[in-house]
């Protein structure tokens, strides 16, 4: 069991295609190998609206049968939901290398190849895989979108709309900073933790409800430890233009989502502090 | 195939899925989790409900807290080794055995449905039941079944929750012989069974006018009956309807499934060479 150095690759000449033309020859033959199986990528596609979708209809369900959640209305609530459910597969299609990375790269030893390659690791795990059948969640996500900015009593200014984009992008940002936060677990855990699942999907689950319904101190670790509130509930405040029960000012919301970039700094800190604890579990 | 076998079968596949004593912890984080966030949004939900829930928030809790013990008992995976064998060819060996095929099937589904659980629920009842009350969360803790009775009639319940979950699952299996890669319906069942056995919201939460719809149908089995047995939702006069009602629903899939499967053994084809 060796201990894999990174060092004296980069002196390696650096040839052919820039990092975004590779990373976009990455995506196109993904998407090109998934469309050869077509009957089974709309299946899986359909199946994942379905079992993201009955979420929406147990959200629904509850507004029919409460009225309203303290002071938020269904319109309300669609629309962190819709945001969040916009994002999050996103972020799902394009961070599948970081998702199973303990599994198909650290336990099997095949991290070994990725660090020979002269190329950096971030690169290829971002193109190991795209997803496109995430697009059935993503599908669900814009129509229960769509069904909030028809309902609610907002004039859907380009302001509004640009604040709703930016919020969205770095929802994705977030997102694929929490996968890769499990990747570089898996540096110590070698399996990627289900534990990781709160904070994904479970981060998903918080973020379809307003934050100010959650206990203080869940409401505090989503904000300040994982900022999730900080791109769907602080800046759906600003859209809403709703006064925030929580005391935040415009100011705060609207800068809020910025901390979705951070995090993914972070997030990169500590994947390279996890490469160098890297050892090949051998062949 | 006599009830020596098919014991013996359940218990040498139970114990060996009892090993998996680290994912099973894992789990057990994850659905608490799962289960305070769901907990938080009902308190609010309750705080503002503005006519009478057909349901009270204590036995709310009861729904949420079984429902996150016993999720392993729900039908919405199949056993990879049984799928393995289907797309591989070795289903031909299981032919060969003298058992009959979906007695042994159903064995070996029955301890890949049980194991699992009695992994996840021992500490997922232990923590709701004892340790919230504890910490100080005695409002969120899992409340004691409604009287002695539910009590009674909630094991045996969850008894013919397991055999409806395992006759579900055995028609999931027996599909993979016609789809080979598990798609088709197989993939809408983490929609579907979480969904119309209660798993998203309380079925008695859902709009009056679906109610009916939601009585007739078998996955209210799985954890709607069980669990308002439970906390006294469902009278335990009642109980005895209903249990029949879960077993009725078991005998029906269970025939289905032998008859799909004698169907799926006559135009069968093994793969390889």
């Amino acid at each position: 069991m060796a201990e894999v150095s990174t060092q004296g690759l980069s002196r390696i000449p650096d040839t052919g295609p820039g990092p975004l033309a590779l990373y976009g020859r990455f995506v196109s033959q993904s998407i090109r190998a998934t469309l050869q199986y077509r009957l089974s990528f709309v299946l899986m596609a359909l199946g994942y609206f379905v079992t993201s979708g009955v979420e929406a209809l147990g959200v629904w369900a509850l507004f029919d049968r409460f009225g309203m959640l303290g002071r938020w209305s269904l319109a309300e609530v669609a629309l962190l939901y819709g945001m969040v459910n916009v994002a999050f597969p996103i972020s799902e299609a394009l961070a599948r290398g970081f998702d199973i990375f303990g599994q198909e790269f650290v336990k099997t030893g095949n991290f070994d190849r990725v660090l020979l390659r002269p190329r950096s690791t971030v690169l290829q795990l971002a193109g190991h895989e795209f997803q496109i059948h995430r697009i059935g969640r993503l599908l669900q996500g814009l129509i229960v979108l769509g069904i909030a900015m028809w309902l609610l009593p907002v004039e859907w200014t380009v302001w509004r709309l640009a604040l709703m984009a930016f919020t969205i992008l770095s929802g994705v940002v977030f997102f694929y900073a929490l996968f890769i936060f499990q990747a570089a677990l898996s540096f110590w855990t070698v399996e990627s933790l289900e534990i990781m699942n709160t904070l994904t999907y479970g981060g998903v689950e918080t973020a379809q409800y307003p934050l100010a319904i959650y206990q203080p101190g869940f409401r505090r670790f989503f904000t300040f430890v994982v900022p999730l509130g900080c791109i769907s509930y602080f800046p759906a405040v600003a859209i809403l233009g709703i006064e925030d029960p929580l005391g935040s000012t415009l100011w705060m919301q609207v800068a809020a989502p910025l901390a979705g970039y951070l995090f993914f700094a972070v997030s990169l800190v500590a994947w390279r502090f996890g490469i160098r604890h890297y050892t090949s579990t051998g062949s | 195939m006599n009830s020596r076998i098919f014991l013996a079968i359940v218990a040498v596949r139970c114990r060996m899925l009892l090993q998996y004593r680290a994912a099973a912890l894992a789990g057990f984080g994850t659905q608490l989790f799962w289960g305070f966030i769901k907990v938080m949004v009902f308190v609010a939900f309750y705080a503002s409900a503005v006519s009478e829930p057909p349901m009270t928030f204590a036995q709310v809790l009861v729904y949420i807290w079984l429902g996150q013990a016993l999720l392993a008992l729900l039908p919405w995976n199949v056993d990879k080794e049984i799928a393995e064998q289907i797309r591989s060819g070795g289903v031909a060996y299981e032919l060969l055995r003298p058992v009959g095929l979906y007695g042994f099937w159903f064995a070996r589904t029955l301890a890949f449905r049980l194991a699992p659980t009695l992994l996840r629920m021992v500490p997922m009842l232990a923590f709701t039941y004892f340790m919230l009350p504890w910490v100080g969360l005695a409002e969120w803790a899992l409340p004691p079944p409604a009287s002695s009775a539910a009590g009674g009639f909630f094991l045996l319940s969850a008894l013919a929750t397991l055999l409806l979950s395992t006759a579900v699952t055995m028609i999931l299996h027996i599909s993979l012989m016609w789809t080979i890669s598990g798609e088709g319906f197989n993939r809408m069942m983490p929609g579907v069974v979480p969904l119309l056995s209660g798993l998203i919201i309380p079925l008695p939460l859902f709009p009056d006018w679906l109610q009916g719809v939601l009585f007739w149908q078998p996955f209210r089995g799985l954890a709607d009956v069980p669990f308002r047995i439970y906390s006294g939702h469902i009278p335990a006069s009642e109980a005895v309807l209903e249990i029949g009602m879960q077993l009725g629903w078991s005998a029906l899939l269970i025939g289905m499934g032998v008859a799909l499967l004698t169907r799926a053994r006559r135009r069968l084809v093994v793969q390889g060479g």
